[in-house]
């Protein structure tokens, strides 16, 4: 039956074409990496402050969490943090009274992934942070600025365009990471191309759809990354 | 914790991390030497070769690289058998095997990102080198293999290191194409015993201890380039 179908109607959006499941993944695979990277920022800037300006014990306890979450592959951290990181919750729950509760799959996946992610972010942020010329922030600090007005009104503003390369690559990583996900079984892009192609056999066509999906979201973001760089770096003098 | 399973399932993660080792091996040698040509040919080729090269490497970093597994896998594997003779040639009883499908895609996935890393570093290398070796009358392939390609890897080995560091923590995804890697055999352990993070825990002392390793090799080639620093 599926091989009378032609390639148009297999990649039709309407149900006896797959491509309203394949466009639908695409949209949880955007949704997932934008919530880890957002995720991966706040952690990010966290720990990147935490490991310039904290205690000896606070930076040595975060230098471990990057070296650990850069040393190991992206694969077995995704599922031991997914089944340790649900199993963790439901015994905390457990030993609160509370009864167990399924946790969302979305939320996981974006925890996981931010939690990855960060470890990442700390160290482009960090590196951000220490390229910004002491003088400007020993200026503002002798202006009287409090940390935070210092970090608003002259960190900020300084450390995004050392940042935004780094941070362009790991939106690239984590879209291409988010794909990882399909492994526990949450139900984005590659599980859903997985599912069309197994469903159809006509495995070439689907992954290749799904390839010209994931290309096309990452030349779109080339293309934006390279705008925001352009807007972030106006005012500075050009590189020779 | 109990570790006690270690003991009988020693030589399982004993051939697993050998099939890891051998992924990683043949990916990076053979993407290597692709992405050799890759970058040359950006750098130095005529100007459809370049435009070919760099859609190459746009597409497979652009792609997550286990769709690019499962495309040769799934996609490529169910066309081969159309292919007459294969299935009865001597090459059938390689290209049926996962690990054939993971070696070549994790070879074209490595060297579309080598290829970057050396483009740079060809780049980097000093003008007045080079124009020093065609002084003394070298032709294009002997400034390549004397000058242009040792400075170019010279300038590119911490990269380097980095690239093969990220393609080992690449392996596992082998597993998802039945290959019994180091991985996958942790998740055998894990369905025979129901022991949930104990396989996973002692896996990944593998893979850090393999960093470790490959960075310590690294390290030790570095040294061997006399520079003053």
């Amino acid at each position: 039956m599926q091989t009378s179908l032609s390639i148009l109607e297999l990649l039709s959006p309407n149900p006896p074409g797959w491509g309203g499941v394949l466009l639908s993944g695409a949209v949880s695979t955007i949704m997932i990496s934008l919530g880890a990277y957002l995720v991966g920022i706040s952690i990010g800037l966290a720990a990147a402050a935490g490991k310039l300006k904290g205690s000896r014990a606070v930076a040595t306890l975060l230098d471990l969490y990057t070296t650990a979450v850069r040393a190991i592959p992206e694969l077995i951290l995704i599922i031991g943090l997914y089944y340790a990181g649900t199993d963790g919750i439901n015994r905390l729950l457990s030993a609160l009274g509370f009864p167990p509760i399924e946790i969302n799959g979305f939320l996981a996946a974006v925890l996981v992934l931010g939690v990855v992610q960060g470890a990442y972010m700390t160290e482009v942020l960090r590196g951000a942070i220490l390229a910004i010329p002491v003088g400007q922030i020993e200026a503002a600090s002798a202006f009287g600025m409090r940390p935070w007005l210092r970090f608003r009104r002259i960190v900020l503003p300084a450390l995004i365009p050392n940042a935004i390369p780094g941070m362009a690559n790991l939106w690239m990583s984590v879209t291409k990471d988010s794909a990882l996900i399909a492994v526990v079984g949450y139900q984005e892009l590659a599980l859903a191309t997985r599912l069309a192609a197994g469903n159809t056999k006509h495995y070439f066509l689907f992954f290749f759809a799904a390839a010209a999906i994931y290309l096309a979201i990452t030349v779109a973001s080339n293309v934006v990354f390279a705008s925001l760089e352009t807007h972030f770096r106006r005012g500075q003098p050009r590189a020779a | 914790m109990d570790f006690s399973w270690v003991f009988n399932y020693w030589p399982l993660i004993a051939a697993g991390a050998l099939q890891t080792i051998l992924l990683l091996f043949i990916s990076v040698t053979l993407g290597f030497v692709l992405a050799i040509g890759l970058a040359l040919a950006q750098v130095s080729g005529p100007h459809w070769l370049r435009w070919c090269a760099k859609a190459y490497c746009t597409c497979l970093r652009g792609t997550p690289l286990l769709i690019q597994l499962w495309l040769l896998y799934y996609g490529v594997g169910s066309l081969l058998p159309m292919i007459p003779g294969l299935r009865s040639s001597f090459l059938w009883p390689i290209v049926r095997e996962g690990f054939f499908f993971a070696a070549v895609s994790f070879t074209l996935n490595y060297a579309a990102y080598e290829a970057e890393v050396l483009r740079g570093a060809l780049l980097a290398v000093p003008k007045g080198e080079l124009e020093a070796g065609r002084a003394f009358g070298m032709t294009r392939w002997t400034l390549l293999r004397r000058i242009w390609l040792p400075r170019a890897i010279r300038i590119a080995l911490p990269t380097i290191t980095g690239e093969v560091v990220l393609q080992l923590k690449a392996t596992p995804l082998a597993f998802t194409v039945t290959v019994m890697d180091l991985y996958a055999v942790a998740y055998k352990i894990r369905q025979d015993t129901l022991l949930v993070y104990e396989p996973l825990a002692v896996v990944t002392v593998f893979y850090i201890c393999l960093t470790l390793m490959i960075t310590r090799a690294f390290r030790i080639v570095e040294m061997q380039v006399p520079i003053r620093r």
